[in-house]
Order: structure tokens, then sequence, then C-alpha cells
């Protein structure tokens, strides 16, 4: 017995030190990589598809305007979602994508957001593109505007979101990522009433996914957030996913924008 | 209702206008759920839209819940509670442990008979080896053994699985046995992971 007390003893503040080192492993293991994230497979691609002629009108989306002006790419995504006056809507990058594809290149609302997350059968185009363009705000300073009041309403329809707790559980985001230290199983939460950790989450997605094999969206992330929180499943390219990324950029507001990343 | 007469006429004007504006909020709210999210698998949409009072309340990001609302709402859910008809709380500790290892159940993706788990270990520590615990509630390590396995003990420990928001509004626990999640037999098999003596939670 006296053996087992003894263990327990030791183990408890190891196991503490285990967790600190496998946090410290994981961090280098990161650095390591990070030249040779697989996500830049992606940005290629996605820069090929945002360069190359597709749809019933066969033209490229080098013209489709991301809201710093036709055709550039560089610095958008750190200011998405924002309101966008020939579509008279807030609009988060892949809304956005889906009004291009539809506008420029012709594309039917169906098959501009067909098959919009990759799999084994079928990588997508979108999240290729999203790799792309996201890359283009590598090092740069995340700022939305609230200025317009479609943007406001966009925020304030997201926070209400954030703190809404309904189905069969309860849940809501804020079930999970409002305090410190938070984790799900060995999967740490980050807490968004927290500016640094809002930064540091919000500015690392997209991401490479290693246990999907895929590069995923902040659609994505959301829509299997609320898969796991027992909600309805999220139709791809509605306000409501745009609305929360649009509370959740702002609580990131300030922060240097360092994706697509890699994450577990 | 009653409790507004006191209030005067100016107080229930402002409290009336408060609420027009938040019902207005509340309505673009709602179309903006209904026209974003669908009914998939055992998922239906009409679940989410109508909150109940619990929900409802603890929604409010400033959680601006007087101490007599909380009390009395409190008071409601723990009257929620069906305590086991036969009177007996201990089922087979292994099952439990199956039920508190399983995240499955009532997500979109999942089937409608598959029957739910209660992951526990997704916010608990629960027993010595499962390593891979979360920390959004209490470790319950050494639950019955700390305890001890008084009736009033497994009382408790009952109505906390079966209606957490009746021991403190706004709790992050799932109300497993009020909005049925787990049934009456799967409560029993969870409260004897917790609360057997020979379960691995209390050596």
């Amino acid at each position: 017995m006296k053996l087992v007390v003894l263990i327990c003893v030791i183990s408890l503040p190891l196991r503490v030190a285990v967790s600190d080192d496998t946090k410290d492993g994981i961090e280098e293991y990161r650095e390591l990589i990070a030249d040779g994230n697989p996500a830049e497979l992606w940005e290629l691609t996605g820069e090929e598809i945002w360069r190359t002629s597709a749809g019933p009108n066969d033209v490229s989306l080098e013209t489709c305007d991301l809201g710093e002006g036709r055709g550039v790419v560089e610095g958008v995504y750190v200011r998405l979602p924002r309101y966008f006056e020939d579509a008279n809507k807030v609009m988060d990058l892949e809304q956005r994508l889906i009004h291009c594809r539809m506008t420029i290149q012709g594309l039917s609302w169906e098959q501009a957001t067909a098959h919009p997350f990759g799999d084994s059968t079928q990588s997508s185009d979108i999240e290729a593109l999203v790799a792309y363009i996201a890359g283009q705000s590598r090092g740069r300073t995340i700022e939305v505007s609230l200025n317009h009041p479609d943007e406001k309403k966009a925020y304030e329809l997201g926070r209400q979101f954030f703190y809404f707790r309904a189905g069969a559980h309860d849940f809501g985001c804020v079930t999970c990522h409002s305090g410190d230290g938070m984790r799900i199983r060995l999967q740490e939460l980050p807490n968004f009433d927290d500016e640094r950790q809002a930064q540091r989450i919000y500015g690392t997605w997209p991401a490479y996914r290693v246990s999907q094999g895929e590069v995923r969206t902040m659609q994505h992330r959301l829509y299997d957030c609320l898969r796991q929180m027992r909600f309805p499943e999220a139709i791809y390219g509605t306000d409501l996913i745009t609305a929360i990324t649009m509370y959740l950029a702002k609580k990131a507001e300030g922060g240097t924008f360092d994706a697509p990343a890699m994450k577990r | 209702m009653k409790t507004l007469f006191p209030l005067g006429l100016g107080c229930s004007l402002l409290l009336l206008v408060q609420s027009t504006l938040a019902s207005d909020l509340n309505d673009e709210f709602n179309q903006l759920l209904k026209s974003s999210l669908r009914s998939k698998g055992p998922v239906k949409i009409e679940r989410v839209l109508r909150q109940d009072e619990v929900q409802e309340l603890c929604s409010d990001p400033d959680q601006m819940i007087s101490t007599d609302l909380a009390t009395q709402v409190i008071k409601q859910q723990l009257e929620t509670v069906e305590y086991p008809e036969d009177g007996h709380f201990l089922g087979d500790w292994r099952q439990g442990e199956k039920i508190a290892q399983s995240g499955k159940g009532l997500r979109f993706n999942d089937k409608a008979d598959v029957p739910s788990g209660g992951n526990c270990y997704a916010c608990h520590q629960i027993t010595a080896d499962e390593l891979s615990y979360g920390t959004i509630g209490p470790s319950l390590l050494g639950y019955g053994k700390m305890r001890g396995y008084s009736d009033e003990v497994l009382r408790y420990t009952w109505g906390k699985i079966y209606n957490p928001q009746g021991y403190g509004l706004c709790s992050n626990m799932p109300r497993y046995g009020h909005q049925g999640i787990l049934t009456q037999e799967q409560i029993k098999d969870v409260m004897g992971l917790l609360l057997d003596p020979d379960s691995p939670v209390n050596q």
C-alpha cells in the first residue's frame, strides 16, 4: 500500500511535467516543420485556380474584388468579413468567393458551393483558394471594420450567438471558450475573452489539419464546432458563420496573422 | 407578473421598451438561425429555436439574472429530477466507464438509434488510468471515497447528473436526465462508476 501511495505522490507532479513537456515538444515540432507545412501545396493549387479560366464565362477570378480592389489578394484576409456594396451585405472570404464565381465566372449557387470540404475522394477548390488568399496576409495585422451598420449588426449577431445556449446539451460557444486553462480531453481551448488567445487562434486559421490531411477553413472549423455542440447542420456559405467569424475577428483585432498554419 | 405591480408605471414602460428592442434583435437572430441551419439526422432545428427558460436566461452575455429569479428557477429545475423507481441508484461501473468514454449520440451525423454516451471524460478526470481527460469540470477521481456512500450522497449525485441546473444556474454541464440524453439505466451505470466502492474511481 505504501508503494502505491508513493507512486501516486510521485506521478502527480510528474504527470504535469509530462504534459508541459508534451506542449513544449509540440511547439518545437511546429518550429521544425514550419518550413514544410503541407498547406503550401494548397496555396500553390489555389493560386493556379485563381488564375485559371473556368465556368460558363470561361474567365479567371483575377478581376474579383475581395475588398481592397479588383484582383488584389495581398492583405485582404485580415480585413474580412466586411461589407460589400455590390452585394449589399457583409461577407466572409468564402461567401465573397461564391459571389465572384457566380457573378464573374457564371456558376450557379449550387455549382459555386459544391463540395466545399475536401475528403479522400475529392479535394476542394475552395479550400485551395482560401489557403492561397489567406497566405497573402501573412505578417499583417488583423483589423476588421465595424463602421458600416451591417458590419456592426453582423458583429452583434455573432456576439449573441457566441453566448446562445440551446439544443439537447445546452451548449454554446461560451461553454468551452470563456475560461482559461480549459481542455476537452487533451485539446486546449482558446478563451475568446482573452485578447492574446483570440489573436493566436484566429490568426492561425485556415490550417492544415494533420488528423484530416486537408487544409480547413474558418467555415469548416465552425461547422464542426456546431456539430459537436449538437446543433443542426450549418448550411455552407450562409450568414450565421460569417456573423460568428466577424465577432471572433474583432476579438482578435491587433493580432498578427500567421496562416495557413498547421494543427492537430 | 405580480412582481411588476409595485414597480409603478414608469418602470413597466421602460421594461416594455426594452423587451421590444430585444425582441427585434431576437427576430433577426431567429431569422439568421433559420436561414443558416438545417435539421439533419437526430438534430431538429426547432429544438434550438425553442429555448427553455434555463437556456434563455443563460444565453444573456451579461448574465443579468436577479437572485430571486435564479433561486426560483433552480428550485423548479431541481423538481424535475426523477429518482430511480426501484430505489436502486447504482448500476454496473464497467458499463458506466464505457458511457463516460463515449462522445457519441445526438450530433447531426449520428444515427438516431445509436445510444448516447455521456462523454464525461471530455470535461472531467475520472479514473487514474485515463490520462486523456478534460478540465472544464472538476476532477471526479476518488469521488465516492472522498464523500462516502450515504443515501444523501447518492441522491445528490443522481440529481446533479439528471439536472445540474437544479444545483447552480448556468452550469456548463448537460442535463443528462432532464433532456433525455441518457436513460435511467445509463445514469445508474455512471453512478456506479462514481459511487461503487469497487469502481476504479474509488481505489
